[in-house]
């Protein structure tokens, strides 16, 4: 997915790519208004991350601005105002959704899927391999020919997975990703997730391998 | 609202002061008018007594050394009165007595031609009493005629009596008349005050413009000191706004950042040692940051509670619109929220307000909630408006269930729970901003239930 980010606290917008890279994402960064139009005029983008107080003038005036030129990218708000009231402008001008400063990643990870598994009905961003069929946006599976459905933690851990084949994960690594950082995670949950997410690769050729005292890799058989 | 303390009423001290000076003025009259007619109906009895002394002395004559003294009928005729006055006559010759009665006595003061009136009693009545004398002259001869004539005072008694009863009369339409007039005045100038009032009062909550409809020169000073404080409390409205909405942007950004890259290195770092400490500075950080957007929304909540932004909206589609927007973070949980209740639930409410209150009731039943369980938000018309929010959570500790809504006041069992512990002093405080009221309840097959009753 190609994402554009408008931010102009250099910290935070390097943060949120760093992170969007990590998830597979590409990610371009505009510090200005004047910058994001240029992107926007040249790029095509799946979503737009859009901050509200930018140096050279207000993010919403510039989303009104697009949306009434046919512009239907999505669009997540950024917002570090008093949220309630600042919602009822920033959807009314056309953002698809928004998330409060300071974010849970995770939370943003979770928004930009909602929204553009809104906005997919026309894109497939289907991966295939070993057997499987896997739209990450759609959180569509398909092993081996029948539709699987995962839930939303045993789809993140796949994807986890298949954004990095061969790499091993260890369990604190998962449990980061997976759980928010006030739950309360023993080893043994992810072990559940683990379990279950074998169970729906067990046709295919794809193998979750378990490193003693390591974590876990995602393997193709053959 | 305080109402405010009253010291005298400005209506009742200008009738008073109008009609009292009215009831002065009134009796100034009466008695004016008396003692006028006193004057002048003494002044016709005078004139007449003395025309009447008058021809008595002119028809007296000296004739061969001998006083002669016809009393002309005229004399006596012209006195008549309807009250039937009686009159007394006394005839002296040079202070001796000739003729008439003689217990009238002649005043001293009188000399010729010019006679000397007095008040006095003669038998028993009140009289008014003339002496005048007339020197006659004769061959090596000459004597002084004095007469003194007195009448009863009956008829002017009767005269004045009318008059009085007339200028009383007088005085009364008079006074009446006053009254009227300044229960009028008053009334008219109180009700430029009262138009102002209702003026004031008519307006809506946000309605902080200046007065323009013109006012009387005197009420200039009241609307315009009015107006100015209309000024400063609209500057100061919007001032908190923006500092709630500033001090919102100036807490969160930094924190922000900081809690972006404590969970990029996270990623990164292998070392269970500093994950364990970058994974308790992020906790840090998200407690704060909950704790400073809470506060914001308590304070911005504090705020609008006195003066609500009522509007009709139905409590299913705010409850669908939360529901919705909050379905990804539930998400990532594995928990599903589920909406039930009427197809419509209409009420007028804060909309700001109420969807503040119920995004922290999800809030709480998702931190509370065990993955993969559900939360059914439920909205319904009956008994009154209201939107239950029920999770399948450890429930209230039973022993706390009262005390939980106060602010600042979390459950026993919230210890590794991020929390400020305002969510529910925020939904209570939204409740009863609104007339209603929040009950907390504990589900018999487990998980807690919160409503928010309008």
């Amino acid at each position: 997915m190609k994402f554009l980010l408008v931010e102009d606290n250099k910290d935070l917008a390097n943060a949120i790519v760093s992170r969007m890279e990590m998830s597979g994402h590409v990610v371009d960064h505009a510090e200005k208004l004047e910058d994001a139009s240029d992107y926007v005029a040249t790029g095509d983008y799946d979503l737009i991350l859009l901050d509200i107080m930018l140096p050279d003038g207000d993010g919403r005036a510039f989303l009104q601005k697009h949306r009434a030129s046919d512009f239907d990218t999505p669009v997540i708000v950024l917002t570090a105002r008093s949220q309630v009231s600042d919602r009822i402008g920033s959807l009314d001008l056309g953002a698809d959704d928004y998330v409060t400063k300071p974010f849970d990643h995770a939370e943003l990870e979770a928004r930009c899927r909602a929204v553009l598994r809104r906005r997919a009905g026309n894109t497939t961003t289907a991966i295939e391999v070993g057997g499987i069929e896997f739209d990450p946006v759609a959180g569509h599976l398909i092993v081996c020919g029948n539709a699987v459905t995962l839930r939303n933690r045993e789809l993140r851990l796949l994807e986890l997975f298949l954004n990095a084949p061969g790499k091993i994960f260890s369990k604190n690594k998962l449990a980061d990703r997976l759980f928010s950082y006030d739950d309360d995670v023993s080893e043994n949950a992810i072990e559940v997730y683990i379990g279950r997410l074998r169970k729906h690769l067990q046709p295919s050729a794809l193998r979750i391998t378990t490193l003693r005292g390591l974590g876990y890799r995602l393997d193709q058989d053959g | 609202m305080d109402s405010p303390v009253v010291s005298g009423s400005l209506r009742n001290r200008l009738a008073l002061t109008l009609i009292g000076g009215a009831a002065a003025l009134a009796l100034l009259l009466f008695f004016a008018a008396r003692n006028y007619a006193v004057q002048v109906a003494q002044r016709g009895q005078d004139n007449i007594l003395e025309a009447s002394v008058t021809s008595m002395l002119d028809a007296a004559a000296l004739r061969n050394g001998r006083v002669e003294l016809d009393l002309p009928y005229s004399a006596f005729s012209m006195l008549a009165t309807p009250a039937d006055d009686r009159v007394f006559y006394a005839i002296l010759q040079d202070g001796v007595f000739l003729s008439g009665y003689e217990d009238l006595t002649f005043s001293e003061s009188a000399s010729d031609r010019s006679p000397t009136f007095e008040s006095g009693q003669m038998r028993g009545a009140a009289v008014r009493k003339i002496s005048a004398s007339r020197t006659l002259i004769g061959a090596n001869k000459r004597t002084e005629i004095q007469i003194v004539l007195a009448q009863t005072k009956d008829a002017l008694a009767e005269a004045l009596d009318q008059i009085s009863r007339n200028a009383a009369l007088l005085g009364v339409g008079f006074f009446a008349l006053a009254a009227a007039l300044s229960f009028w005045a008053t009334s008219a100038t109180i009700g430029q005050l009262g138009k102002l009032t209702s003026s004031v009062t008519r307006r809506g909550p946000q309605d902080l413009s200046p007065f323009t409809k013109p006012v009387p020169r005197e009420m200039a000073p009241l609307v315009s000191s009015l107006n100015s404080l209309m000024g400063r409390l609209d500057q100061s409205l919007s001032q908190s706004e923006d500092f709630i909405a500033e001090a919102a942007h100036r807490v969160r950004t930094p924190l922000a950042t900081v809690r972006s890259y404590a969970e990029a290195t996270l990623q990164r770092v292998d070392k269970e040692e500093n994950r364990e400490a970058m994974r308790s500075m992020v906790k840090a950080i998200d407690e704060s940051s909950r704790a400073a957007g809470q506060l914001l929304d308590h304070a911005m909540i504090t705020f609008r509670a006195d003066h609500l932004e009522r509007e009709k909206i139905d409590l299913v589609d705010l409850a669908r619109d939360l529901v919705l927007r909050l379905t990804p973070i539930a998400d990532m949980k594995d928990l599903s929220i589920s909406l039930r209740g009427d197809p419509q639930v209409p009420y007028s409410g804060d909309l700001v307000l109420l969807q503040n209150a119920v995004r922290n009731l999800i809030d709480n039943a998702m931190k509370y909630s065990p993955a993969e369980s559900s939360i059914d938000v439920t909205a319904s018309a009956h008994p009154t408006p209201r939107i239950t929010v029920c999770d399948h959570g450890p429930g209230f500790p039973e022993d706390e269930i009262d005390t939980l809504t106060l602010r600042f006041q979390r459950g026993a069992n919230a210890t590794g729970t991020i929390g400020s512990g305002l969510g529910l002093t925020i939904a209570r405080d939204v409740a009863h901003a609104h007339g209603g009221k929040l009950e907390l309840a504990n589900q018999r097959e487990g998980g807690a239930c919160v409503t928010l009753s309008l």
